[in-house]
C-alpha cells in the first residue's frame, strides 16, 4: 500500500477499469442520469431562444403580438417545468449512485480490514488506513461521480450552445468561439503561477502546525523550562513567513475570478458589437441578440469549470487507486479446507525449531524450542525490544512462523481453524484495548450469551465488580475507545474480567510495566493468579513473583533465548538473568 | 469578541477600501444592461453604427475599470484577512504561553491546538470572503431591483415578488441543511470509529473471533449513514430545480408585464432586454450570498472559540523581586492543601514537611495519591489552595516565576523532547551550555551510549515527539536536560519507569554526587527511594507516613503493603 501521488496513463487506465467495474451494477442509473442531464442542459439552452422570440414580438407602442407572446410564454412555462423536473430527477439519481457506491466501497474495505494479516495492519499507521476508508472514499465518490456529471453537462452545454448559436447567426458565433478560449488561458496561466505560491503557503503552514503541535502540546514542559519567549520568537518568525506566503497565494489565486470575468465582459462587448452591426443590416433580430448575450454569459462557465473538474477527476482517481489497493490487499491465508477444530485442548504446546523475522534482513527469533505440558507456567523475561511479544504473535497465529512449527495438542496450528485456536487462548495484553460501548459489552466479548450472573461472578473473581458498581451506570456505563475516565489499572482489570468470563485452557499474559496504584496492583496480581490456576500460561513478565513461580523462564536478548530454566537454576548460573535480578534488589 | 478586531485595526484602510472597490466593480456590472438597452433602442433602431461602436467601447471601458477595481479589492481583502489572521495567531500563541496549568487543564491541549490552526484558518478565509462579497451580493441583488424600478416600476414589481420567494427557497434549504449536515458528520464519526477500532483492536477482536460481529456493526452504521446522506441529498437536490422554476416564472411574468407596457408605449424593447438581464444577475448573487452566509457563520463561530481562549486572563501573579536569603531549608510545605479548579475534593490535604538542602526526598503512593500534584507545587505550576510553600525560606509566590523555575530542574513523567538536535534539546535546561557540560549531564543521566549509537552525536536530529528514539533513550535525555543546569532542586517525577533496574540504580548514584542538590524522587518502586533521607508516603492526598525506609517498614502499614507487594509477600499470594 505504498503512497502513490501521480498516476501514469497506464495506471489510470487500470484504475478506470476497476472503477467501471465497481459502478457496473448501477449502469442503468448512470445512463438515466446522463440522459436527464443532457435533456435538462438542452432545454436550458433552448430557453434563451424562446425568450428572444418573445422579445422580438414586443417591438413598440401598439406593436406587440399578444397572441404569439402568450403562446410563447406558455411554451416557456412548459419547457421550464420539464427542465426543472429533469434536473431534479438527475440530482436524485446522482445522489443515489454516489452514496450507494460510497456505501459499497466502505463495506468492502471494512470486510477486508477484518481479514487482513496482522502483518499488513502493523505495517501501516492506523490513521492512514482510516483515511483510505473515510476520506478517500468520500473524495473518490464526490470527485469522480460528481466530476463526471459536471464534465458531461459541461461538454453538452458547450456543444449545445455552439449548435444553437450557429442556427441563429454564424458571424457572432465566431466571435464567441474565438474569444472564449482566452479565459481558459488566463485561468490556466494564473493557476500555474500560483501553484508554487500555494506550495510555499502549505509548507509554511505545515511548519507552523508542527511547531504549534509541539509547543502547545507540551505547554507545561515549555513553561517548566521558562522557554516561553524563545517559543514566541520562533513562532513569530514562522508566522511572518506564513503571512507573506499566504498573502501571495490568497491574492494571486483570487485573481482568477476577476480575470475570467473580464474576458467574459470582453466577449459580451464583442457579441454586443457584432450583434448590433449584424442587426442593423437586418441579419438578426433584437431577440436573437438578447439570446446571444445570454449565451455569451453562459458559454465560458463550462470551460472554466472543466479545467477544475479535470484536476478533481485526477485526484479522485488517485483516491480510487488507494482504495482499490486496500481492497485488493492479499488477505491472510484462509483456514485450510480440512482444518481441524480444536476441541477441549488440555494445554499442551510444542514449539519446534521456530525461526521468525518481521523484516527479511533482521532475524528476530532464530531457533526456538520449547515443550510445554498442560498447566505449566512459562515466563518470558528480557530487556525491551528483545522479541518477547513476538511469541504472543506466533502463538495466536497473528503471524505465521517462517521456519519450524508450533503445535497445540499435537496439531500444527496451521492445520487448525484460527477461531478454535484463538478461542483456546485467553489473552491479556499490556495495551489495554477496550471497545467503545458499555462495560458489559466489553466483558462479554468472549461469551456474548453470558448471563448477568456470570458476568458479575467473573467481575467479582477479577476484583472488578467493586469499581464497576461505583460507576454512574454500573455495568451499563458507556466507555470510549480509550477507556474514557477509567484508570489504567481499572482497564487492566476489565481486560482480565473479559478472559475470566470464558476461561480458556491456555493463557497469554503481558504484564503491565506502567505504574498502577498498589492496591489495584495487588488485585491484578490476585486476579492473574486465579486465572492461571491449572492453565498453561505464557507470561511476558515484569514482576519478580511471576518469574519466581514460573515453571520455565525464557530469558530473551536480541531475539535469542539466551537462558532457559527455573529461577534458582538461572540464578546459580550467574549469567544475564542473575545480573538482571540483582539490579532490582541492589540499593 | 469585539476586542479581537483590535488585530484588524491596523488594516482599517484595507477593510474600507476593499469592499468599496468591490462595490464600484458591482456598480459597473449593473450599468451593462443599460448600455445594451441603449444599443438596441438607439443604435439598432436608428441604424447608427457610430453609436453602437461608442457604446461597445463603453462596455470595454466598463470591463477594464471593473477589472482594475476588482484587483484592488482582492488585494486589500487578502492583505487585511491574512494580516488579521497572522496577528491573531501571534496574539493567541502569546496568550497560550501565559496560560497557567489550571487554565490549560480546563481548556485541554488538543483544543488549544485546534484554535491555533484550523479555527484561525477558517477565520482568515471567512474574513477574506466577507470583505469581498458580503456587501457585493446584496448590493447587486438590490441594485438590480432598484435599477429595474428606475426603468419601469410596474415591471420591477415582478422583481419584488421573485426575490423574496427565491430567498425563501435558497435560505430555507440552507437552513434545513446545516443541522442535518452536522448529523451526517455524527454518523460518519461512528463509521470512522468502527474502522479505527478494527485496526487498533485487531489483536483483541481476532483473539475473541469478533470479526463477523464487527462487520455487522459496521454495516448497520454504514447503512444509517447512507440513508441520512441520501435524505439530505434529496432535499438539497431540490434547490436547483426550484430556483430555476422561480426565476423563470419571474421572467415569464416580466415578459408579460413588459409586453403590456411596451404596447402602451411606456417602455422600449431594449429596456425589456435590460430587465431580463437584471433578472439573471439576481439568481447568481442570491446563491452566492447563501453560501457566503454559511462560511461567515462558520468563521464567526471559530472566532468566538478563539475569543474564549483570548479572554482567559492569567490567574497567577508573578512575584516582584527575587528575595535574597540564605536558609538551610530547601523546600518547606506548611499545611498545604490543593484543590484543583472544578474538582470536588482536595487532591492534597494538610501536607507539611521540610526538605533540607542536599537531601533526597522520596515520594511514594498509588496512582491518584497526589504525588505529582505535590511536586507540581514546588515550581508553582499550581498555587496551593491553603497553606504555603517556602523555598529557601521564602514563599514561592514572592519569586518572579521565571527565577523560581530556573532554580528547579524537572523531569516530567512523560518524556517529552522537541524537534531539533540533541544539543538544542539539552540547551532547554541551560541556554549557554558548553559541550563539556552536555557530555557531563548525559553521562550522569546514563545517556552517553545514546551518542555512541548515533553517528552525528550531539547534532543528531530528534524527530518530532522524539519518535526516532526509544522510550528509555528519551527518558535519559530528559533527565540530562534537567541536570545540565545544575538546579538547586531536582524533581524526578516517576521518570525512570522506562529504565531497567540497573540503569536506574546508576542514575541515582550519579545524582547523589551533586551534594548540594535537593532531589525529589517520585516513584512506584520502593527500590528507587529506599535510600532517600526522607520518604513521604501518600495515600489519597494525605501524608500517611513520613520517615526513612527502615522506620516506615517498621511502623507504616501502607508502606509495608507497597513494599511487600513488590517483594517477599508476593510469594504468599501466588506461591
Amino acid at each position: 500500500m505504498a503512497k502513490a501521488k501521480k498516476l501514469d496513463p497506464a495506471q489510470q487506465k487500470i484504475i478506470i477499469r476497476k472503477v467501471l467495474k465497481a459502478i457496473a451494477k448501477y449502469r442503468f442509473l448512470v445512463f438515466l442520469s446522463l440522459l436527464f442531464a443532457a435533456v435538462s442542459v438542452l432545454f436550458t439552452l433552448y430557453l434563451p431562444i424562446q425568450v428572444g422570440d418573445a422579445i422580438d414580438r414586443i417591438v413598440g407602442k401598439n406593436n406587440v403580438d399578444f397572441e404569439f407572446i402568450l403562446r410563447k410564454l406558455t411554451e416557456i412555462g412548459i419547457v421550464v417545468t420539464l427542465t426543472a423536473l429533469c434536473q431534479w430527477l438527475m440530482n436524485i439519481i446522482n445522489n443515489r449512485i454516489t452514496y450507494q457506491v460510497i456505501r459499497d466501497l466502505r463495506q468492502e474495505a471494512f470486510k477486508k480490514l477484518n481479514i487482513l494479516p496482522l502483518k499488513t495492519i502493523d505495517a501501516h499507521p492506523t490513521g492512514e488506513v482510516v483515511s483510505r476508508v473515510i476520506a478517500d472514499v468520500d473524495q473518490f465518490a464526490d470527485g469522480l461521480l460528481m466530476g463526471f456529471t459536471q464534465l458531461f453537462t459541461g461538454i453538452v452545454t458547450i456543444l449545445g450552445t455552439l449548435v444553437f448559436m450557429l442556427t441563429v447567426n454564424i458571424a457572432i458565433t465566431l466571435v464567441v468561439v474565438l474569444l472564449t478560449p482566452l479565459s481558459l488561458f488566463v485561468a490556466k496561466f494564473i493557476a500555474s503561477r500560483t501553484h508554487s505560491m500555494f506550495k510555499a503557503q502549505a509548507e509554511a503552514r505545515a511548519a507552523q502546525t508542527s511547531l504549534v503541535d509541539e509547543m502547545v502540546g507540551n505547554q507545561k514542559v515549555v513553561q517548566a523550562f521558562c522557554h516561553e519567549e524563545e517559543a514566541e520568537k520562533t513562532f513569530d518568525t514562522i508566522n511572518e513567513q506564513l503571512r507573506s506566503s499566504s498573502l501571495k497565494a490568497t491574492f494571486f489565486s483570487s485573481l482568477t475570478n476577476p480575470c475570467t470575468r473580464f474576458i467574459n465582459s470582453l466577449v459580451y462587448a464583442g457579441v454586443g458589437l457584432t450583434g448590433a452591426l449584424v442587426a442593423i443590416r437586418g441579419g438578426i433580430t433584437v431577440g436573437g441578440l438578447s439570446c446571444f448575450l445570454t449565451y455569451a454569459n453562459q458559454y465560458t462557465k463550462p470551460f472554466n469549470e472543466i479545467s477544475g473538474v479535470i484536476t478533481e477527476l485526477q485526484n479522485a482517481l488517485v483516491c480510487a487507486g488507494r482504495i482499490f489497493e486496500l481492497i485488493e490487499e492479499p488477505p491472510q491465508v484462509p483456514d485450510k479446507k480440512n482444518a481441524k477444530v480444536l476441541t477441549n485442548p488440555e494445554g499442551r504446546v510444542e514449539i519446534k525449531d521456530v525461526a521468525f523475522r518481521y523484516l527479511p534482513e533482521k532475524p528476530l527469533i532464530k531457533r526456538l524450542n520449547l515443550s510445554v505440558t498442560p498447566g505449566q507456567r512459562v515466563a518470558i523475561v528480557g530487556p525491551t525490544g528483545c522479541g518477547k511479544t513476538t511469541l504472543i504473535n506466533l502463538l495466536m497465529r497473528f503471524y505465521d512462523v517462517d521456519e519450524g512449527s508450533i503445535s497445540v495438542e499435537g496439531s500444527d496450528i496451521r492445520q487448525v481453524t484460527r477461531a478454535s485456536l484463538r478461542k483456546s487462548f485467553g489473552m491479556v495484553l499490556q495495551d489495554t484495548w477496550l471497545k467503545s460501548g458499555t462495560i458489559r459489552e466489553n466483558i462479554v466479548m468472549g461469551k456474548p450469551d453470558a448471563t448477568d450472573a456470570e458476568v458479575i461472578a467473573a467481575a467479582k473473581a477479577s476484583h472488578a465488580h467493586g469499581f464497576i458498581t461505583r460507576l454512574p451506570d454500573g455495568y451499563n456505563t458507556k466507555i470510549g475507545e480509550d477507556g474514557g475516565a477509567l484508570s489504567q489499572g481499572q482497564k487492566q482489570l476489565l481486560c482480565i474480567t473479559r478472559v475470566m468470563l470464558c476461561l480458556p485452557p491456555m493463557l497469554i499474559l503481558d504484564e503491565a510495566t506502567s505504574s498502577i496504584d498498589t492496591r489495584t496492583e495487588v488485585k491484578i496480581q490476585e486476579a492473574f493468579a486465579k486465572l492461571m490456576q491449572g492453565r498453561t500460561s505464557f507470561i511476558v513478565a515484569h514482576r519478580l513473583s511471576t518469574i519466581k513461580n514460573a515453571d520455565v523462564i525464557l530469558v530473551m536478548k536480541d531475539g535469542d533465548i539466551i537462558e532457559q530454566g527455573k529461577h534458582e537454576e538461572l540464578l546459580a548460573k550467574g549469567g544475564f538473568y542473575s545480573s538482571l535480578y540483582q539490579s532490582q534488589f541492589a540499593g | 469578541m469585539k476586542k479581537l478586531f483590535v488585530y484588524m485595526k491596523i488594516y482599517t484602510k484595507e477593510c474600507i477600501l476593499g469592499p468599496l472597490f468591490k462595490l464600484l466593480e458591482a456598480s459597473f456590472d449593473l450599468i451593462v444592461p443599460l448600455v445594451v438597452a441603449a444599443i438596441i433602442d438607439t443604435g439598432i433602431a436608428n441604424h447608427d453604427m457610430a453609436y453602437v461602436l461608442k457604446m461597445c467601447g463603453i462596455l470595454v471601458l466598463l470591463a477594464v475599470v471593473g477589472l482594475a477595481c476588482a484587483l484592488v479589492a482582492q488585494f486589500f481583502a487578502a492583505k487585511a484577512a491574512v494580516g488579521f489572521a497572522a496577528n491573531l495567531r501571534s496574539a493567541l500563541f502569546k496568550r497560550i504561553q501565559s496560560l497557567t496549568f489550571t487554565q490549560q487543564d480546563k481548556v485541554g491541549t488538543s483544543t488549544l491546538i485546534t484554535r491555533m490552526t484550523s479555527d484561525i484558518n477558517q477565520v482568515q478565509s471567512g474574513t477574506n470572503l466577507a470583505l469581498r462579497l458580503l456587501l457585493r451580493s446584496p448590493f447587486v441583488v438590490f441594485g438590480a431591483m432598484i435599477m429595474a424600478f428606475t426603468i419601469d416600476w410596474r415591471c420591477a414589481l415582478t422583481f419584488a415578488a421573485t426575490i423574496p420567494l427565491l430567498s425563501i427557497v435558497v435560505f430555507g434549504i440552507m437552513l434545513w441543511s446545516i443541522p442535518n449536515v452536522k448529523k451526517v458528520q455524527g454518523k460518519l464519526d461512528g463509521v470512522l470509529s468502527s474502522t479505527r477500532e478494527s485496526l487498533t483492536g485487531a489483536r483483541i477482536l481476532r483473539a475473541f473471533c469478533k470479526e463477523e460481529q464487527e462487520i455487522r456493526q459496521f454495516t448497520e452504521r454504514n447503512d444509517a449513514l447512507t440513508a441520512l446522506q441520501k435524505k439530505v441529498g434529496r432535499v438539497s437536490g431540490m434547490m436547483n430545480p426550484l430556483t430555476y422554476v422561480l426565476i423563470n416564472g419571474g421572467v415569464i411574468a416580466l415578459l408579460y408585464v413588459g409586453a403590456l407596457r411596451v404596447n402602451a408605449g411606456s417602455l422600449s424593447q431594449g429596456q425589456v432586454v435590460a430587465l431580463y438581464n437584471y433578472m439573471g444577475q439576481v439568481l447568481v448573487e442570491l446563491v452566492k450570498l447563501a453560501n457566503l452566509i454559511i462560511s461567515i457563520t462558520k468563521a464567526l463561530a471559530c472566532l468566538g472559540r478563539v475569543n474564549t481562549v483570548m479572554e482567559m486572563n492569567p490567574d497567577m501573579v508573578s512575584g516582584e523581586t527575587l528575595p535574597e536569603t540564605a536558609s538551610s531549608e530547601a523546600v518547606r510545605f506548611d499545611n498545604v492543601t490543593l484543590t484543583y479548579a472544578g474538582a470536588g475534593a482536595p487532591s492534597l490535604q494538610n501536607i507539611s514537611f521540610t526538605a533540607y538542602k542536599g537531601q533526597t526526598i522520596g515520594i511514594i503512593g498509588g496512582t491518584g495519591a497526589g504525588k505529582t500534584s505535590l511536586v507540581s507545587l514546588i515550581p508553582r505550576f499550581y498555587d496551593a489552595t491553603e497553606g504555603e510553600i517556602l523555598i529557601n525560606g521564602q514563599n514561592v509566590k514572592d519569586y518572579p516565576l521565571q527565577a523560581l523555575r530556573q532554580r528547579i530542574g524537572i523531569v516530567p513523567q512523560k518524556a517529552v523532547l522537541f524537534k531539533g538536535s540533541i544539543r538544542e534539546n539539552l540547551c532547554w535546561g541551560k541556554r549557554d551550555a558548553t559541550e563539556d557540560e552536555m557530555l557531563a549531564a548525559l553521562s550522569d543521566a546514563q545517556g552517553l551510549d545514546i551518542l555512541n549509537e548515533k553517528p552525528e552525536g550531539l547534532d543528531t536530529e530528534i524527530a518530532q515527539m522524539g519518535s526516532n528514539l526509544s522510550g528509555g533513550q528519551r527518558q535519559r535525555l530528559t533527565i540530562a536536560r534537567a541536570l545540565i543546569g545544575k538546579p538547586e532542586i531536582l524533581i524526578l517525577d516517576d521518570s525512570a519507569s522506562a529504565l531497567d533496574y540497573m540503569t536506574d540504580l546508576h542514575l541515582r548514584q550519579a545524582i547523589k554526587r551533586f551534594s548540594d542538590m535537593t532531589v525529589f524522587i517520585v516513584s512506584q518502586r520502593t527500590a528507587a527511594i529506599r535510600n532517600a533521607d526522607l520518604i513521604l508516603v501518600l495515600d489519597e492526598g494525605k501524608v500517611c507516613g513520613m520517615g526513612t525506609h527502615e522506620e516506615l517498614l517498621k511502623n507504616n502499614e501502607v508502606y509495608q503493603e507497597i513494599y511487600y507487594s513488590q517483594y517477599e509477600k508476593e510469594e504468599q499470594i501466588s506461591g
